[in-house]
């Protein structure tokens, strides 16, 4: 199944010309902008885990794509997004946050319901790919097993 | 010019590399080679460079230099930049080849993208910075670079102060830069022979590695004195062949200073009575031979004291003064100053 989060996710995947043309409208913003990388695709997943320091002070999209291309390079099965922060007083939150890159196959989610007191029924979300331990939840095909770290 | 995707990677990394196949049955992948096909000559500063020709049109280069704003470029720094010649010289023909490649690559030949990186090497005070700003703005108008903004770093910058800070302070640097210029200036300072657990090398390795992987991106300046750029380059084989442009700046002449310093006044807002003219040529004939001496900026420091001892004349009179009083530089103010009394110690 594939997700949807973040800006433009209905649209078919962004091609890097798309991706550059998204930084420089945030960069023309004055948003820097920053790359986060998952395996774990909940939506109620908010913190990824950070790429590197969000970068200040870019004139080019050319910086944070050379980031998002050696995020990917490090973690080519998981999901990568760019997020662009509008730190001007007032709105002091994320502007922009889209997705770059994601695992060739996508197992989805499976809804659990929980029946207490009174045939109540709580809902939840449970995510296929969190059944693996992090790190092996995508494993890259024809490579090496990834712990989800960048190989050096 | 081979064609060039503005967006691929400092390695060509996106995805569908060969251990990544983008190409699924069902998948559409992000940056994947079933995207449309960027324009074979990305318009890259909001110029544009004109429709693809054929073997049997022709162009007209004066009109491609219209439009791309080099000629004004050009004059500019001709009618702004006082002396500086040679410097203007190899302007002129770097200009004219950057034009000529350009038309070239819409005829469709192979052109490979001219080395833009450049070495700058004069006394302090000989217009180094002012050049590399109008550099900028020239590359900018040609559609080499994309901004054509100006990142100055010294080694403060550039080296870090632990094993490991270093190349992540270089490499945020370079993306600073990308899209400009990058101004590394004093870069000798950078290579530090004597102490080998200097962190120097390690930004200069770093530094070379992104003028390769960037060199559609970012145009490195590197500027200092004449003899230690040398050593430096003797040091740093890799930086020497990875530059292409050495450009001496002269020192000025007294005359030139003078005229220098009749401009600075004008940008003040202020006038130099007829005496004042001599005095500050009378000034400038001595200060040149004085320690310390810092071409143009010693020419504004002199004025920035003559001003002072303006307005401290000014505020000592008593009874009205008008406006030509208070926009007058008088030889008095000029010729207060200790250079006329032999100047500093040596």
């Amino acid at each position: 199944m594939r997700i949807t989060q973040g800006t433009f996710s209905f649209l078919p995947d962004l091609t890097d010309d798309e991706i550059t043309a998204q930084i420089g409208y945030a960069l023309g913003h004055g948003w820097p902008c920053a790359v986060e990388f998952t395996d774990d695709p909940h939506p109620r997943n908010t913190y990824w885990e950070m790429w590197g320091m969000p970068m200040f002070d870019l004139a080019d999209p050319a910086g944070v794509l050379a980031e998002v291309n050696a995020c990917r390079e490090a973690h080519p099965e998981h999901y990568v997004r760019v997020n662009a922060y509008d730190a001007s007083l007032g709105r002091q939150t994320v502007a922009l946050s889209f997705l770059v890159q994601r695992p060739t196959a996508e197992p989805g989610f499976r809804l659990d319901r929980a029946e207490g007191a009174d045939r109540r029924i709580g809902y939840t979300v449970h995510s296929y790919a969190t059944e693996r331990p992090s790190g092996t939840r995508y494993p890259v095909p024809g490579g090496h097993q990834g712990n989800g770290r960048a190989a050096h | 010019m081979p064609r060039t995707d503005p967006v691929a990677g400092p390695d060509g990394l996106r995805a569908g590399t060969p251990d990544r196949p983008a190409a699924g049955p069902t998948r559409i992948a992000f940056g994947s080679a079933a995207a449309p096909p960027a324009p074979a000559e990305p318009d890259r500063s909001g110029h544009d460079t004109g429709p693809d020709l054929g073997p049997a049109d022709t162009v007209d280069l004066g009109e491609v230099r219209r439009s791309a704003g080099v000629d004004e470029v050009l004059d500019a720094l001709d009618r702004e930049l006082v002396g500086l010649a040679p410097v203007k010289q190899r302007l002129r023909e770097l200009a004219a080849l950057l034009v000529v490649d350009r038309v070239r690559a819409r005829f469709g030949a192979t052109t490979d993208r001219p080395t833009l990186h450049m070495c700058f090497t004069g006394n302090p005070g000989t217009g180094k910075t002012t050049v590399a700003q109008r550099m900028a703005g020239l590359l900018h108008g040609l559609g080499y670079l994309r901004h054509g903004h100006v990142v100055t770093a010294t080694r403060d910058d550039l080296v870090g102060q632990y094993v490991g800070h270093t190349a992540p302070k270089t490499k945020e640097i370079v993306q600073k830069a990308l899209g400009g210029v990058l101004f590394v200036d004093e870069a000798y300072y950078l290579h530090r022979p004597g102490n080998e657990r200097d962190y120097g090398g390690e930004a200069i390795e770093i530094l070379l590695q992104a003028m390769e992987d960037h060199r559609e991106d970012v145009a490195v300046i590197l500027a200092g004195y004449a003899d230690r750029m040398d050593t430096f380059f003797t040091a740093n084989p890799g930086m020497q062949s990875r530059i292409a442009h050495h450009v001496d700046f002269p020192d000025f002449t007294v005359t030139e200073l003078a005229e220098i310093g009749q401009r600075m006044v004008d940008g003040l807002g202020l006038t130099l009575s007829a005496e004042a003219s001599v005095a500050l040529h009378d000034y400038l004939e001595l200060r040149v031979e004085q320690p310390w001496f810092a071409g143009a900026r010693s020419v504004r420091n002199a004025l920035d004291r003559a001003r002072m001892r303006q307005a401290l004349r000014l505020a000592s009179v008593t009874g009205r003064v008008g406006m030509p009083e208070l926009c007058t530089l008088t030889a008095a103010d000029l010729r207060a100053s200790r250079v006329f009394a032999g100047g500093l110690a040596r």
